[in-house]
């Protein structure tokens, strides 16, 4: 198997190579007036091929790994013969060749299917699965001569293997890296249509319109990424925190901030041709940065907790990372006439505005971290030595600029295209402006007290802006649904769902923003964090917050993976018994390893923590500490929310032909006034 | 006899009041600087929130924390003897000293630049809107009704 793994990454590397030349040999011929119709499709051919050659490699990798084969030198430090099969599945992603080896996979499965659907437009597919190839090349270099997943052991083959990092043998880490994979990978198909349509000078945005569902679906793969990664943070590291902002959790963080602006400013092209230097230029950067991540953590060049050991593809990704932004500025001052916008910006009050803001913000936080990320190098250049950029700089400084950034997303909707008047702004911000107000008061007689502390005053910042942003969103389905109830004598339910499904990205749209409101809420809730340690024999308590907490027993058990201590609470809020936990900490033996598996009790109010920290030796008692987390389990929820409205975006909206009330609405709408107000309804 | 004893009661109950808010005092600032340096094993993490199983630093931090916030000594003496210590990574975040400094404008800088500049070419474009070239007959109207259908249809 690792002869076939290795042969078929070769062919693979061969058949990339092909696809890019013969492919840009068509493309050069093409727009010379040659006719080059066969050879274009031999290069796309070559391209589904790879496909069927890197999943060949990939199930030479698993197929090793299920089997035990530890000639192979990754299978043989990432498995064990007692590590659980699905487990052995994910030791695909766990090391650094098998997680390239999975990434070439993934991008020769988006470009199969991206070259599978070449009629859409043969013509800019064909330049997009031309720059495709020249992406999957770079992996299948590394792949073949810097990265190799099948190298073989030297010296005699040891009977067993070195097993599985125990803090990856969780559920969810057999899709965490999956999902964050195709959130990154994903993101280079927009960028080779965008810059496809550059190099052709592609008119129109139907390139845009191609590869809107590609994005969405992207966003969403590292959005759920980002969130399971946080997820597992929580449930598995044991420190009672969700995000550390570790470099490699930050790498993750940039391309989503600038997918996050992409999306909404491709809506002013689309309607507005405006901003398409700046669509071109997010998206580009949005590749760019998934790539720089990469390039942080393979490279050693910051320390991350995540981060492979130090190795020279570091400097590959470097090279690749140059080359990319040669290519794509070297397009842009060529063409960059093409990208002219077709309109100007007419009012600071305009919902164009709003998205060139809220797209300066989303910036200024990826340019924040970023920055932070990478002052310790810069530090030790400047300085001589090194400084520790860590959470206390980043919640300083991005939790402001989320504040803004949640601001614009409450007052975003309520601004008309082109223009709005001071009077329409009054009347839209009434009702949501009252609600931020309203919670605000109700925060405060409950017991927040911002003056005393920044982080309750951001907590009442947070919540209340939420309320604005729910308030504006309800206030878009209401009016609307109105409308149409009014016309089809649908209840308002019923209206705002025929609404929804005329407009879905709208939406859907604004199900996302209520997604983030319900997770900013969640992260609010830090600001109350509660937390207690303590020392803990038979039948002795503690208390934290409402709880108590009794130890009822503390035990061990054996298996060949690992042995496992653990402790037995019996747990009390306010008196009344809640149930048992059972916090317990594992010691795999392949790996020499110990893991936290830590017992939450989680409750929309707030999760009960525990952890067993570990036994004092001295008196023999288990170290049990526990958290008070409010509100966590709104994180969670909202993500669930966030991933809903994606989806209903990503649904066809129903024809404007089913809905026969378009027709008696029409000549209202044409006898307003080109700024008149109820554009912004409307738009 | 009573007024002595009304005294006694009051002076324990100021002191021991006076002695639970030092405590307090003690762990609030203990919880503060814990939170602003990092556990110096490699784990990456705040050192109260350092985790890391026969970690052979976090513990004994900890304890020079515990000492050092019940000595009286001010915050920054204490970071200060820690960054001698343990070097300057010790501390969770860039001091506002120096260099450092820097790492805490050029966002705000960036952010507040790219804003200013935002309001700039937005005034400029609308200070220099183009006058409309005026196309007469159907071929117009189907301009219009296009850009309608695009503004719109979102």
């Amino acid at each position: 198997m690792p002869l076939f793994g290795s042969f078929a990454l070769l062919f693979a590397l061969v058949l990339s190579a092909y696809s890019l030349v013969f492919g840009a040999i068509a493309l050069r011929q093409q727009a010379v007036g040659i006719p080059s119709d066969r050879l274009a499709e031999t290069a796309r051919r070559a391209g589904i091929a790879i496909w069927v050659a890197v999943a060949g490699a990939a199930f030479a990798l698993v197929w090793s790994a299920l089997n035990n084969d530890f000639s192979v030198a990754y299978i043989l430090h990432h498995t064990n013969r007692d590590l659980p099969t699905p487990y052995k599945f994910a030791a695909l992603w766990s090391g650094q060749e098998g997680s390239l080896l999975f990434w070439a996979l993934l991008l020769s499965t988006y470009g199969l299917v991206l070259r599978l659907r070449h009629k859409v437009d043969v013509k800019l597919t064909a330049h997009a699965s031309t720059i495709l190839a020249a992406v999957q090349l770079f992996f299948l270099l590394l792949l073949n001569f810097a990265a190799r997943p099948f190298s073989l052991v030297t010296g005699s083959i040891p009977a067993d293997g070195n097993g599985l990092n125990p803090l990856l043998q969780y559920p969810e880490m057999v899709i965490h890296p999956p999902m964050l994979y195709l959130g990154y990978v994903g993101f280079a198909v927009p960028f080779a249509f965008a810059l496809g349509a550059l190099i052709m000078k592609y008119p129109g945005e139907k390139w845009i319109h191609i590869t809107r569902r590609w994005t969405m679906v992207t966003w969403c793969f590292l959005t759920c990424g980002i969130f399971l990664g946080a997820h597992w943070a929580y449930s598995v590291l044991g420190w009672g925190g969700y995000w550390g902002w570790d470099p490699v959790e930050n790498a993750s963080f940039f391309p989503w901030l600038t997918g996050t602006a992409f999306l909404h400013s491709v809506m002013m092209q689309e309607k507005r041709g405006m901003l398409k230097t700046w669509n071109v230029w997010l998206i580009f950067s949005t590749f760019m940065l998934s790539i720089l991540g990469t390039f942080l953590t393979r490279s050693g060049v910051v320390s991350s907790v995540h981060a492979f050991a130090q190795s020279s593809i570091g400097e590959w990704f470097m090279w690749f990372l140059g080359i990319v932004l040669v290519v794509c500025l070297y397009f842009y001052v060529r063409n960059r006439d093409h990208l002219r916008s077709e309109h100007r910006l007419e009012s600071l009050l305009s919902r164009e505005s709003s998205f060139l803001f809220q797209n300066l913000v989303l910036l200024a936080s990826c340019f924040a971290i970023l920055w932070g990320t990478l002052f310790p190098v810069l530090s030790e250049w400047i300085q001589g030595h090194k400084v520790t950029v860590g959470p206390p700089f980043f919640n300083r400084v991005n939790i402001p600029i989320a504040m803004f950034l949640l601001l614009l997303t409450g007052v975003g909707p309520l601004l008309a295209w082109r223009s709005t008047s001071w009077a329409s702004l009054k009347r839209n911000f009434a009702i949501p402006v009252t609600a931020a107000v309203v919670t605000a008061i109700i925060l405060m007689a409950f017991g927040v007290r911002p003056w005393e502390d920044a982080a309750h005053f951001y907590s009442l910042m947070a919540i209340s802006l939420g309320a604005l942003v729910t308030a504006t969103i309800v206030s878009e389905f209401v009016r609307g649904g109105r409308v149409i109830a009014r016309h089809t004598g649908q209840n308002l339910l019923a209206s705002m769902v025929t609404l929804t499904r005329r407009n879905t990205r709208r939406y859907g749209g604004y199900i996302v923003h209520f997604g983030v409101v319900v997770i900013v809420i969640g992260l609010a809730g830090a600001a109350f964090n509660q937390q207690k340690e303590q020392e803990l024999g038979f039948h002795e308590q503690m208390q934290i917050g409402p709880y108590t907490l009794i130890c009822d027993n503390y035990t061990q058990e054996d298996n060949p993976n690992y042995s496992i201590e653990y402790a037995i609470l019996n747990v009390y809020k306010n008196g009344k018994p809640i149930g048992q936990m059972f916090p317990a900490k594992k010691f795999f033996k392949a790996s020499q390893q110990p893991d936290t598996i830590v017992a939450n009790h989680s409750t929309p109010i707030e999760d009960l923590y525990v952890i067993y920290a570990g036994k004092n030796l001295d008196s023999d008692k288990p170290i049990i500490k526990v958290f008070i987390n409010p509100l966590v389990m709104w994180i969670w929820t909202g993500v669930w929310v966030l991933i809903f409205g994606t989806v209903v975006a990503m649904i066809p909206p129903i024809s404007a032909a089913a809905v026969p009330f378009v027709q008696r609405v029409r000549p209202t709408a044409v006898a307003l006034p080109v700024h008149s107000e109820p554009v912004e309804a409307g738009d | 006899m009573r007024l002595f004893r009304r005294f006694s009661t009051s002076l324990l109950t100021v002191t021991l009041s006076v002695l639970l808010l030092g405590a307090s005092s003690d762990r609030a600032r203990f919880s503060d600087l814990g939170h602003r340096m990092m556990c110096v094993c490699g784990c990456n993490q705040i050192l109260l929130e350092c985790n890391h199983v026969g970690c052979t630093y976090s513990d004994r931090m900890r304890e020079q924390l515990m000492a050092a916030t019940q000595r009286e000594s001010s915050d920054d003496n204490i970071l200060q003897a820690f960054v001698k210590e343990y070097g300057t990574t010790v501390l969770a975040a860039p001091t506002m000293r120096g260099f450092d400094k820097v790492a805490w404008i050029m966002p705000f800088a960036v952010f507040v630049a790219g804003s200013l500049l935002a309001i700039i070419v937005i005034r400029n474009w609308k200070n220099r809107r183009p006058a409309h070239a005026v196309v007469h007959g159907p071929q117009a109207l189907d301009h219009y009704r296009e850009q309608a259908r695009r503004e719109t249809s979102l």
